[in-house]
């Protein structure tokens, strides 16, 4: 194993925990060198896990090539090799680990398994100098209010069904909405609302600091299937009572941890409805508010990588033997030692 | 605050996520007035919508509550349009601020107490909805009273009542770390002795699977996928 000299050296960063594979490229101090990413577009409908991974499989020899070139570095200039170790879809997590074991092992360097969530909460500190910020993380995936305590970022609010991105996705969809390539499917969403004139009522589910969006979209999609909305008023309300939701337990979270900033990330950060929102109760309540930027919003390479230094540097490195991907590793599961010192 | 009903001495305590909460004197009672205020980040629609229901159902289920024999404030005077409640001060410590001072004896007589107190709302069809240690008062005389139902529901649904107790469970999580799961099992056991352990238990599978709920497990597809 290489000895590493403090701030000399790169990570590379492999995400592939849906439906893009990615390649980010970090030196230890924060640099961001190279963020390459893939994205699967399935021909109909949503993802599916298999053939995502297939893509992955493809793509991942042309994306490391290019972050290597885009970066300036050659593998040899790697001190570490991080990989999303989970959350996300068997079978594309996989894919990306089997990635990450071959060049760490062919470089001789460590591995580091890193948390796709904290990675994102991560990037967005990175990015936008938050230092010990309440998260509002909301992707396709995931939708997740927490802050830092003792060692751990704390769950506050989550949902207990879909995730408020999968919930605009499915219902872009079902409306016929087609992306242009690179362009996700709530940016569509976000484009129709804006040209809405009325709203409509729709189920608004909140438990506690808890969201339920699965009522919300089979409503939407009913109005939808009515024939008798415009499908520009139907996201309109659709999103104003999503983003309400979301925004409502954020608050609610803020009220409680009384943290000085509020840190929007993860792919629906890049709402210009749900950035306005969430900076309005951050100002209410006299907090900071960090909005990650959009390249950084999305799955990302350079998350994984920027987590992958942070843990090294900790000491924590992942044994091959160790390195099987975790689909449901909780955000709070994970110890994250590096933030105490951090806020000191 | 707006109007005032002939309170006098308003004193500002507590500028909460969603409400406003005043102490004062209201013909000659101790009152709380909670005034759940408008909130710029959401569209008027929405925002009347939001607020009326909720200040409708609140008092609503405060009365069923205590009829079920769980103690909580009591209601006198409620403006929907202005989306304002008077009721009881409750004179007394906040369950969140006392679980941190006293031993850990009396901590899980406490959480044992809470757990009947959600068994016997959750009996009678009233799911909280927030349940959360700020949520309870613990009275001068030992009494605890539940406040805050604005988020509540009447319903004797297993997953409803899932949902409660895990949110119970998050907020010990999440704000009392070092001592949550003891505090949860004592909760459990209350809940246990009122509801029975076979509706317990089945509560209990629940709460299993509404936690096993993760990322893409429930993503919805869309219909016209392949
Ligand atoms: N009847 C009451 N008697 C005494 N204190 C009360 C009473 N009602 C509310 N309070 C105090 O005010 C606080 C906030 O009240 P409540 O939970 O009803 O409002 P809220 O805005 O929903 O608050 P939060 O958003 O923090 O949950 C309570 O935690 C409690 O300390
Ligand atoms: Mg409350």
């Amino acid at each position: 194993m290489k000895q590493r000299i403090k701030n000399e050296g790169y990570c590379l960063g492999i995400e592939s925990t849906a439906d893009d594979f990615s390649v980010g490229i970090v030196s230890f101090n924060g640099e961001i060198l190279a963020n390459i990413i893939s994205a699967y577009v399935p021909p109909e409908g949503g993802i599916h896990p298999r053939e995502a991974a297939r893509h992955h499989a493809e793509v991942a020899d042309a994306v490391l090539k290019e972050a290597f070139e885009k970066a300036g570095i050659k593998p040899q200039d790697l001190m570490v090799v991080a990989f999303a170790q989970g959350p996300g879809l068997g079978p594309c997590l996989r894919t990306g680990a089997t990635v990450a074991r071959a060049l760490a092992s062919y470089l001789r360097v460590p591995l580091v398994g890193v948390n796709h969530c904290v990675a994102h909460i991560e990037i967005g500190k990175l990015k936008t100098g938050a230092k010990d910020p309440l998260t509002l993380y909301v992707s396709g995936g995931n939708t997740i209010v927490s802050a830092f305590n003792s060692g751990r970022y704390r769950v506050f609010g989550e949902t207990l069904d879909i995730a408020l991105g999968n919930c605009l996705d499915v219902f872009a969809r079902e409306a016929g909405l087609r992306p242009k390539p690179g362009e996700p499917l709530g940016a569509l969403v976000e484009k129709l609302a804006a040209k809405a004139k009325i709203f409509i009522p729709l189920p608004y589910t909140v438990k506690g600091m808890d969201l339920s969006f699965s009522g919300l979209l089979t409503a939407a999609v009913s109005l939808l299937k009515s024939g008798k909305y415009h499908v520009e008023d139907i996201c309109y309300s659709l999103q104003e009572t999503a983003f309400a939701m979301v925004t409502e337990v954020t608050e609610r979270a803020l009220a409680h941890t009384e943290k000085r900033e509020v840190l929007l990330t993860g792919g629906v950060a890049a709402n210009r409805r749900l950035q306005e929102m969430v900076e309005c109760i951050a100002k209410e309540h006299e907090a900071r508010f960090c909005a990650v930027p959009s390249a950084f919003a999305i799955d990302n390479g350079a998350m994984i990588a920027w987590t992958g230094t942070l843990a090294f540097n900790h000491g924590l490195t992942t044994p091959i033997e160790e390195s099987y991907v975790k689909l449901r590793w909780r955000l709070e599961e994970v110890e994250v030692p590096w933030v105490g010192r951090m806020t000191q | 605050m707006g109007r005032t009903y002939d309170a006098v001495n308003l004193k500002l305590i507590k500028k909460g996520a969603e409400a406003w909460i005043y102490l004062a004197e209201w013909h000659g009672r101790e009152v709380v007035i909670k005034r759940r205020l408008p909130k710029s980040y959401r569209i008027p629609e929405l925002d009347e919508q939001i607020r009326i229901h909720r200040t409708i159902r609140e008092p609503q289920l405060m009365h069923e509550a205590k009829k079920a024999g769980v103690p909580t404030p009591t209601i006198y005077f409620v403006d929907v349009k202005e989306a304002t409640i008077i009721m009881e001060r409750v004179e007394g410590e906040q369950v969140k601020l006392l679980l941190d001072l006293i031993p850990d004896e009396e901590k899980l007589k406490i959480c044992y107490e809470i757990g009947m107190l959600i068994g016997k709302l959750h009996r009678n069809g009233i799911i909280h909805g927030d349940l959360t240690t700020s949520n309870m008062i613990q009275n001068l005389y030992g009494k605890i009273f539940f406040i805050d139902f604005g988020l509540g529901e009447k319903t004797h649904e297993v997953e409803a009542r899932g949902v409660d107790l895990h949110l119970m469970r998050r907020a010990l999580n999440s704000s009392h770390f070092s001592y949550a799961k003891e505090c949860f099992d004592a909760i459990i056991k209350g809940y246990s002795n009122v509801l029975g352990d076979a509706a317990a238990g089945e509560v209990m599978e629940k709460i299993k699977e509404i936690e096993r709920r993760g990322r893409y497990v429930t993503e919805r597809k869309s219909k016209n996928q392949a």
